[in-house]
């Protein structure tokens, strides 16, 4: 248990040893931890950042989701009254091509029953001529009566 | 093993492997054939006796390699740590030299408030590396000695006797006291270039007792002085003595167990040497903390 010159050795050993630590170990090091803390802090902000962003996105969404329900809403009523309005259309249309069509028929009936009428006129004249032709025995003449035939078809 | 040899083997692990100069006319009987030096020599102690009469001309080769050995080992695995240092996801072997330093980092950010580039690295170097000149403390007590008895006697032609080697360099009252002088010049230095040479001699002389009374001041004076000198001076000595001491004391328990138990050591060394770790990383912890305390008080005003 001498104190000898193992103490200056060992203070050299000491003071090379804190040199080289100080010099490369401990500022790379400690460096690196400090930015990976600054890093994590980083990180950590920003994750609560996107959690920020997508509260809000969640928000805008529900807002535009919501509007689009309204608006298709909206659009489903207006189709409707569309629809309705289309139909009601048809209807009138359809009635008065009816009425048309039944006005037409009937004018044609009409037409028909005067052509009818006017046919049975002429050959009610015809066999009433031939009826009385036969009565008279050929007594009246074609020619002479025919004006007074004329006129009594006419009161048919 | 007898009484006698078993204080012969004690003693033998006790001593270093010293390497010192002996005066001229020394007479020394070395390896079996006595000799009379005609000049001062530098040269390996004998025995015991001869390290005592090198005074303070020798080394302690053991120590010195050892505590440079592990000194080097230890800045080579933080080197390689500090290489592979990235912002990026730690692994492996970059985790573990991340934790000492974290742990080193909270140890000064706690009780150093000052600024400073050479205490963080320094407690580092403390806490690591009396950790690993502790840890030798645990290798079985005949392990390395006995080899290098070995080696020695059959290349060097050394007497056994002759190869004193001890593998715990903190055992060494020189390496633990080299180390707490080297903090205590610090601790000088610091308080100087924080208060000034003034402010320093302040501290010394106007510290624990004061007076509002000029008289009774200068006489308190050198009752301070005393004081405060002492309790300067005990900082470097009681740092480096209670390391000294534990690690002896531990060292001679591990000494005797083998020493009376013979190859039956591990059986009684087993629970001291489980109990031993403790120790080892307290005291390596303890010089430590006591290093950044004693530097934080000189930088801080009182």
């Amino acid at each position: 248990m001498n104190i000898n010159l193992t103490l200056i050795g060992q203070a050299i050993w000491f003071a090379l040893f804190v040199a080289f630590c100080m010099k490369f170990v401990w500022p790379p090091i400690s460096r690196a931890l400090e930015e990976r803390k600054q890093k994590i802090a980083e990180g950590l902000s920003a994750a609560d950042r996107a959690e920020r962003d997508l509260e809000l996105a969640q928000e805008k969404a529900t807002a535009n989701l919501k509007e689009a329900k309204e608006k298709a809403a909206e659009i489903i009523e207006q189709a409707n009254r569309r629809a309705n309005q289309i139909v009601e259309e048809a209807k009138d249309q359809a009635r008065t091509e009816g009425e048309r069509l039944i006005a037409k028929a009937q004018s044609e009936i009409e037409q028909e029953v005067n052509q009818a009428r006017e046919q049975l006129r002429k050959e009610v004249s015809a066999l009433a001529l031939n009826g009385a032709e036969k009565v008279l025995g050929g007594e009246i003449n074609r020619d002479t009566h025919k004006q007074l035939l004329d006129q009594l078809a006419a009161e048919l | 093993m007898a009484a006698s040899s078993t204080g012969e083997y004690i003693k033998h692990h006790l001593g270093n492997l010293t390497y010192g100069q002996l005066p001229a006319g020394y007479e020394r009987t070395c390896h079996g054939h006595e000799q009379t030096l005609t000049e001062s020599t530098w040269t390996f102690a004998c025995n015991g006796q001869e390290a005592v009469d090198m005074g303070f001309m020798a080394f302690h080769v053991d120590s010195l390699a050892w505590s440079g050995g592990l000194g080097i080992l230890m800045c080579f695995l933080f080197w390689l740590g500090a290489r592979k240092a990235s912002a990026g996801v730690p692994s492996g072997f970059m985790n573990f030299v991340e934790v000492i330093i974290g742990f080193i980092d909270t140890q000064v950010r706690d009780s150093f408030h000052g600024k400073s580039k050479l205490i963080a690295p320094l407690s580092l170097v403390i806490f690591c590396w009396v950790f690993l000149m502790n840890l030798m403390d645990l290798i079985p007590v005949d392990f390395v000695p006995k080899t290098f008895e070995w080696v020695m006697v059959t290349f060097a032609g050394w007497d056994a006797h002759q190869a004193y080697f001890k593998i715990v360099p903190t055992t060494d009252p020189n390496i633990t006291l080299s180390m707490s002088i080297t903090v205590f010049f610090l601790i000088i230095f610091y308080s100087l270039r924080s208060k000034g040479i003034g402010g320093f001699i302040g501290e010394l002389a106007l510290h624990p007792f004061s007076a509002p009374n000029k008289l009774a001041m200068v006489i308190l004076i050198p009752i301070n002085l005393v004081l405060e000198t002492v309790s300067l001076l005990a900082k470097p000595v009681s740092l480096g003595m209670r390391l000294f001491g534990n690690m002896y004391a531990g060292e001679f328990v591990f000494i005797l167990a083998a020493a009376m138990l013979g190859t039956w050591q591990a059986v009684g060394a087993w629970p001291w040497a489980v109990f031993h770790i403790l120790v080892i990383t307290l005291q390596a912890f303890i010089f430590m903390v006591l290093t950044i305390v004693y530097l934080s008080m000189a930088t801080e005003e009182h």
